[in-house]
């Protein structure tokens, strides 16, 4: 069963993902924010991380910077998913190593598909 | 007294005056000899010998009629802060050295009109040195007790005149510039300015108090003299008429005369004395008048019986009493006051000769060719020249003519031919229609007539019987007469020839200068003229000009006149003053000016102009032209003149424009950013609306209460959605101006409660306390809107209180007319940088460490536009143990 981590401070929005992913045999884990993300990824090493930029306390950019920075994620997938849809803050995401910036708002079917796509990539490529 | 030692006497007293120039000139930079007193007490120069002595005899003869001559001036001196400056601009901006000068270069630099004023001066002011020469010869044989010799070596005043003639040359023709200003000379006719007020007081007292026992001792014995009323009468209308006209002539005198120009205007070196001026100068010609009618009617009472000349009264009283100093004193005051007008009148004649007639007529070829100091030593020759001749040709007519006359009549027949120079003069600096066809045919037209009724007239005499001419009118034509022209017969010759003779001279001028156009030259220097204060800091500007010149020919020129030093010092000038490239080839209209203004002082205008014509290629302007010329540059030079005046300013301005542009750049950037939020903030409620109903739509086993979740998540998130944009409709309504809002007594504590009502269960959630001081305050508001402000407030606290031990403290005060409402946090303030930008509606801090703000960044600027609708105010600060204060007022009573 593969892991996913939904950070996002909306909650309405996470009950939303939260449900599809479950329904789509994903084991879910949920951080409120950034910090609550690095805190999680200290135990748990999940194998596609959906990231929110605007959060309070630690935000989108950061927290991936700190993911990168963490050896027993190298092979976690990294999904930025956010309203801000300007070229520059999608540019400096993919900068960043994220796999994929979707914006909101979204299409949940579409998240799932790139999500599977995702780690499928990941197992031809092994 | 001897001759002999009379003249020991003049001798030594001259030598003081030779002493007093040549001290001043040395000193010419000193305050002794710079200062307003001695420049007031030069312009005494027109108190002559005819004032010193004439006066008393026209009292003696004919009661007040001497006093005009002296009302003149005092109407007019009040004006002088206006017209006499204007009149000092003009000829130190365009180097203006005489009156000819001066009115020649107005209608249009015209080397004719400059010499036909020199005439009329030189017809008019010859006759007069005369008058003070015989009035020296006169007095000098009263107080020798000599008879005057027919030969004129035996005439002491041959060697006056010689000396003079020497004392002029010697002093008046220091500077080849005859603009430059001769410090010795005005010194020394101050100096004499002073003595003779001093004798003339001396002797009135004397008279006064010693020979009678007052003023009333002289009024109730001249009182018994048979024609004492008789004299002293204002006889009715057309006495009156008569002392309108001599006023008049007088008031002229003391503009038009070419010592008083000289004097007030050439000599002037700045224009801040004729302040002091103004009131010095009448003062004194009040203090030379107090005791001219003691003085005369004592004489009259003491030689009642005698056939003495009434003029020397001064002089007979004294000796009458044997005393001998007084007499000396009081002949030397004469004196002084005869030589500074000699001396004054004959240098500026002087220049006019020389400037006006001479050169531009005779000499300016040979100096054209001449070296600098070769020049220098031929133009300063000629003037020293025309001053010797002048006094010399003074003596011969004193000699030949004025012998017969007394000393009144001749001063005003020279008035009578100064004044025909009054039409032009005042024509120029007020009338920009003035032109040199009409300034020269009333010059003209006013010389004739004054030939008519007044010089043929005294040279037949006045009062001769048997001169038909003067009795029936030439060819017996009685309207002819030529003391009652067109049967004007009441009044008196004087007034009567200046009536006539100005009547014509100024319908001539006006009618000529209205029918005719004038060149384009003349319309420019009346321009030049008329708004002189224009053209102050850069007066070549106005000068219009169109051709081909060479610099380097110019160039020449001037080193003929200046020198090459000088040339060249004289042309870094005026590059650096117009900022023009020194290795410019071509001359300009400026530079022409410009030259023709360095070559004035030694040459006069007429000739200036002539010399650089004759290397320069003019082409001829319209009218119209110069017109649109002279507009233009009026304009340019308005503004040449205010961006000098203004540079500093415009530089704090830049200054200012770049600090507001980047606080406009900086205000974008906000704005952009507070767009980029208010987008977000719209899209996190839709994007959650959309993943619900895109799971609610794809998936149909969903259980029953989460469906029902899911519809409430679509709810509360268009809840959401909406309120924001009321928010956002609620800003732009106060921002322009739509939305109002309605004011009715409240109590601010209660309305405070139900803004922290709503919020209850936040502040439990963050465990955060929340503390109201207050009394119960009345005032004036919306409750609605103020409710809304304190939410925000609230909020904003809460969301920056810390996690743990959060506390808000709400104060409420009143104070005077207003209630104050403070909310306080312990937080961890505001940054000092934001401080003045929280309340922008685009603001949110760069330094907000928390990324994702909650809320848009709305809430404190609506804030700020309810409370100000209601007229109060909103603040921020630090407190001083940490946390941040939002404060607003609101005021009690009703606005």
């Amino acid at each position: 069963m593969k892991k996913i981590l939904i950070v996002d401070d909306e909650p309405n929005i996470v009950m939303s993902l939260e449900y599809t992913f479950k329904k789509n045999n994903f084991e879910v884990f949920i951080a409120r924010d950034g910090q609550e993300a690095l805190d999680i990824l200290k135990v748990r090493q999940p194998d596609v991380i959906i990231l929110d930029i605007m959060m309070p306390m630690v935000d989108g950019y950061a927290t991936l910077e700190q993911v990168k920075l963490d050896e027993k994620l190298n092979n976690c997938k990294v999904i930025f998913l956010s309203a801000k849809n300007k070229e520059s803050d999608i540019e400096k995401g993919l900068a960043l190593g994220a796999d994929l910036y979707m914006t909101k708002p979204f299409s949940i079917k579409k998240l799932v598909d790139q999500v599977n796509h995702l780690l499928h990539q990941e197992a031809d490529g092994e | 007294m001897s001759s002999i030692s009379l003249l020991i006497i003049l001798s030594l007293y001259l030598a003081l005056l030779f002493f007093i120039a040549h001290w001043a000139e040395k000193k010419a930079n000193s305050r002794w000899a710079n200062n307003p007193y001695i420049y007031s007490l030069s312009l005494a120069v027109y108190c002559t010998a005819w004032t010193y002595y004439g006066s008393i005899g026209v009292a003696a003869t004919s009661g007040l009629n001497y006093l005009p001559v002296y009302i003149g001036p005092v109407i007019i001196i009040p004006a002088w802060i206006i017209i006499l400056r204007k009149i000092i601009r003009i000829s130190r901006l365009n180097k203006i050295s005489s009156i000819a000068d001066f009115i020649s270069l107005r209608y249009g630099n015209s080397r004719f009109v400059g010499a036909l004023v020199t005439f009329i001066c030189l017809f008019g002011i010859l006759p007069y040195i005369a008058l003070q020469l015989k009035a020296i010869a006169e007095t000098f044989h009263v107080v020798t007790r000599t008879e005057a010799s027919s030969n004129f070596l035996y005439d002491t005043t041959t060697y006056v005149a010689i000396a003079l003639a020497l004392f002029s040359s010697y002093y008046g023709t220091r500077y080849v510039d005859a603009s430059e200003k001769r410090k010795g000379i005005v010194t020394a006719v101050a100096m004499e300015s002073v003595l003779k007020l001093f004798f003339f007081i001396l002797v009135g007292l004397y008279v006064t108090f010693f020979v009678f026992d007052g003023f009333d001792d002289i009024y109730s014995k001249a009182v018994q003299l048979e024609d004492f009323n008789k004299k002293n009468t204002i006889g009715g209308l057309t006495q009156a008429v008569n002392w309108f006209f001599f006023c008049l002539l007088s008031l002229f005198a003391i503009f038009l005369l070419p010592r008083q120009f000289q004097m007030g205007v050439i000599e002037n070196n700045r224009e801040s004395h004729i302040k002091t001026a103004v009131w010095l100068f009448p003062l004194y010609l009040l203090a030379i008048n107090i005791f001219v009618y003691p003085v005369a009617w004592g004489g009259n009472i003491l030689f009642s019986n005698t056939e003495v000349n009434p003029d020397t009264y001064s002089l007979l009283i004294p000796q009458y009493f044997d005393n001998q100093v007084l007499t000396v004193l009081v002949f030397l005051g004469g004196f002084s006051a005869a030589i500074s007008m000699i001396v004054v009148s004959s240098i500026g004649l002087s220049t006019m000769v020389s400037n006006n007639i001479l050169i531009p007529y005779g000499f300016l070829g040979t100096l054209k060719s001449g070296e600098q100091k070769e020049n220098t030593r031929r133009i300063v020759n000629i003037r020293k020249l025309s001053i010797f001749c002048l006094i010399l040709l003074s003596y011969f007519i004193y000699r030949a003519i004025v012998l017969d006359y007394d000393l009144f009549s001749i001063g005003l027949v020279s008035f009578v031919v100064i004044a025909q120079l009054a039409p032009s003069f005042f024509g120029a600096i007020f009338w920009r229609r003035g032109s040199q066809g009409g300034a020269v045919t009333g010059m003209i037209i006013g010389f004739m007539v004054c030939t008519y009724t007044l010089l043929v007239p005294y040279a037949n005499g006045i009062t001769n019987i048997s001169s038909t001419f003067n009795t029936e009118g030439l060819y017996g034509i009685s309207l002819l007469k030529p003391l009652a022209l067109f049967g004007l017969d009441y009044l008196t010759p004087v007034p009567h020839a200046l009536f006539w003779s100005l009547f014509f001279n100024t319908l001539a001028y006006m009618a000529v200068s209205v029918s005719f156009k004038g060149n384009y030259r003349e319309r420019n220097y009346a321009e030049m003229f008329v708004d002189i204060d224009k053209y102050i800091t850069m007066h070549e500007n106005a000068f219009i000009w169109k051709g081909t010149a060479y610099k380097t020919d110019i160039q020449k020129i001037l080193k003929r006149f200046l020198g090459e030093e000088r040339t060249r010092r004289a042309l870094t000038i005026f590059n650096t003053k117009y900022g023009v490239d020194n290795n410019q080839e071509m001359a300009d209209a400026r530079l022409i000016k410009f030259a023709e203004n360095l070559l004035t002082g030694h040459i006069g205008t007429a000739s200036a102009k002539i010399l650089i014509s004759s290397v320069v290629k003019e082409e001829e302007i319209t009218l119209p032209e110069v017109l649109k010329i002279l507009e233009e540059s009026k304009e340019n030079i308005i503004i040449n003149k205010k961006l000098t005046e203004t540079s500093n300013e415009l530089k704090a301005i830049t200054a200012q424009l770049q600090q507001a542009n980047e606080k406009l750049l900086w205000k974008d950037r906000q704005k952009d950013e507070f767009l980029d939020t208010v987008t977000h903030e719209l899209r996190t409620p839709i994007t959650a609306i959309k993943a619900a109903s895109e799971i609610l739509h794809d998936d149909d086993d969903i259980p029953d209460p989460l469906k029902k979740q899911f519809l409430q998540n679509i709810i509360s998130e268009s809840d959401r959605l909406n309120r924001l944009i009321d928010k956002i409709l609620d800003l732009e309504k106060f921002e322009t101006g739509k939305q109002t809002i309605h004011p009715a007594p409240n109590n601010i504590a209660a309305t405070i409660q139900k803004a922290i009502e709503p919020l209850q269960q936040l502040i439990k959630n963050k465990g955060i306390t929340v503390t109201v001081q207050s009394g119960s305050v009345e005032a004036y508001y919306d409750e609605d809107r103020i409710i809304q402000v304190a939410t925000n407030l609230l909020s904003n606290a809460i969301k920056f209180c810390p996690e743990t031990n959060g506390k808000i403290i709400i104060n409420i005060q009143k104070a005077d007319d207003y209630v104050t409402v403070a909310f306080t946090d312990n937080g961890k303030g505001i940054n000092q940088g934001d401080m003045d930008n929280i309340f922008d509606k685009f603001y949110q801090s760069d330094n907000q460490n928390i990324k994702k703000p909650v809320g848009s960044g709305l809430g404190l600027a609506i804030s700020r536009q309810i409370i100000e609708h209601h007229k109060g105010k909103i603040w921020a600060e630090n407190c001083p143990d940490g946390g941040a204060r939002i404060l607003f007022n609101l005021p009690v009573k009703p606005i």
